[in-house]
């Protein structure tokens, strides 16, 4: 029989506030975590807004050498996996310690350090680079720092699949579990790249939202005035269990994660195809893995991120799989109220869909005030919706045509 | 300052170590849990504020904080 596999913690750090509750009482309340660039000066650059993080104390969670030492991505998942472990009273004990694994995923890992890293050697020369440079870089430090804090000594890894990245490691994760290689994962996604490479090359790209003057109203995934994402930044890190595991320790468990799928677009680097066939397909899979219909699907969050292109085709998408029910269906981005966390996306908005599954409340997208004329879904406009859902899909999408898809559902023995 | 006292606060900075902790004898890795990348970046910081150069070799030679002294006394630091 299958192993089946539940999440039982949760930790976040968002634009939205620094825990879980705090970012899902600000998400169900409609409120925006977008605003003017702080992290630098910007006044030169096309996009001037950000989602960032905000008065984020390290200290709470590390020494003052490990903040020294640290890229901010590695800071963000240390903090959110303690809290997710913490939430899921979870101690590694020597026992079953090699039973336990990391996958946490980053899209571009320690890119401040290295542009910094970089700055100093071309300004000082060779000598003045710090030997803490290449591991605060790395993208799989999240994961390593994570297994070392924790005692972990399972399987370790990193997916570095762009936007879709936490989603590829909570992906992972649950098929490491389901295969028998491990009975806990502490799985997610993190990203702390609000910085001028990110910000400049995004915009090189035409990727990113210019409508400076009004943050706030910046992302409006499926309306007819969007013009792009805005960047954000945030962690989202998740504890699976194999579901026997979780019962033994008597643990808490918020849903069932049911499947994934994961497909290629095999199309373009950066750019989503007319109709999104690779998105539907991850969909399709998810849904038959699940052993469930389309029918059966209550909620999507969607990947939403407020681009021309990707809110259109997604939308294509999800009607090419669900037919007629998907104008019954609830489709939501939180990417409204966030902003895009790159690799921190798929982890956040996992928990998103989670809290939305046990809370029975959908959180809204907001700005869409004037859906565009292929956007004809529900997308839980503006405010909240208090509705009982059996299954929540959460959708990711990366540059590299990747597509990856989450389905959870409630855990109901 | 003396430059003892120089030294050893930049040891309590790098190494988030208390003073009592940092005696002249302390050794680095068995006395204050340094690694060998804590060394090296604590003798960058050492050629930062002393305005000095140590070389590999002679990095090999520094186990405690009396060698720290000892060298930069020896390349005429004050």
């Amino acid at each position: 029989m299958k192993r089946r596999v539940v999440v039982t913690g949760l930790g976040a750090l968002t634009p939205l506030g620094n825990s879980v509750g705090e970012s899902w009482d600000s998400a169900i309340s409609g409120k925006s975590g977008i605003g003017p660039i702080t992290r630098f000066d910007s006044s030169s650059y096309k996009s001037r807004i950000a989602g960032e993080i905000k008065n984020f104390d390290p200290l709470q969670y590390v020494s003052k050498q490990e903040v020294r030492r640290y890229d901010d991505f590695i800071l963000y998942s240390i903090a959110a996996a303690e809290m997710a472990m913490a939430d899921a009273k979870l101690t590694i004990s020597p026992e079953f310690a090699e039973r336990a694994g990391v996958i946490v995923g980053s899209a571009i890992g320690g890119v401040a350090t290295l542009a910094e890293e970089m700055k100093s050697l071309f300004e000082s020369g060779p000598r003045k680079i710090s030997p803490f440079a290449v591991p605060a870089i790395l993208a799989n430090l999240a994961s390593g720092h994570v297994s070392i804090r924790f005692g972990a000594k399972g399987p370790i890894n990193c997916a570095v699949t762009a936007c879709a990245a936490g989603t590829s490691a909570i992906g992972d994760a649950y098929k490491t579990i389901v295969h028998g290689d491990a009975d806990v994962m502490i799985t997610g996604g993190v990203e702390a790249a609000i910085t001028p490479l990110a910000v400049a090359g995004f915009g090189a790209m035409r990727a990113l939202s210019v409508k400076n003057d009004e943050p706030q109203k910046a992302s409006r995934p499926f309306d007819k005035d969007r013009d792009g994402f805005v960047i954000g930044e945030g962690c989202g890190i998740i504890i699976l269990e194999e579901l026997s595991f979780a019962l033994e320790r008597g643990a808490r468990i918020y849903a069932e994660l049911s499947s994934y799928g994961c497909t290629s677009d095999a199309f373009h680097m950066a750019a989503p195809p007319p109709g999104h066939e690779g998105a539907a397909r991850s969909m399709r899979i998810a849904v038959r893995d699940a052993g469930l219909n389309p029918e059966d699907i209550d909620y999507i969050n969607a990947h939403g991120t407020s681009t021309p292109l990707n809110d259109l085709y997604e939308t294509q998408a999800i009607k090419s799989l669900f037919g007629e029910h998907a104008k019954k269906l609830m489709v939501s981005s939180t990417k409204s109220m966030t902003g895009h966390m790159l690799g921190g996306t798929g982890g956040v908005e996992a928990i998103f869909a989670v809290k939305a599954l046990q809370e029975g409340v959908i959180p809204p997208t907001i700005n869409l005030d004037n859906p565009s004329e292929e956007c004809d879904l529900d997308y839980v406009p503006n405010v909240a919706r208090r509705q009982e859902i059996n299954t929540a899909m959460s959708n990711t999408f990366g540059f590299g045509g990747v597509n990856a898809v989450l389905l959870f559902k409630k855990y109901t023995g | 300052m003396t430059l003892e006292e120089k030294v050893i606060k930049i040891v309590m900075e790098q190494l988030d170590v208390t003073q009592e902790e940092c005696v002249l004898e302390a050794s680095f890795i068995d006395d204050l849990g340094a690694d060998s990348l804590d060394i090296v970046e604590l003798l960058m910081e050492m050629e930062e504020a002393f305005g000095i150069e140590i070389a590999d070799e002679e990095l090999e030679k520094i186990s405690t904080i009396k060698d720290v002294v000892d060298f930069l006394k020896q390349k005429g630091v004050q």
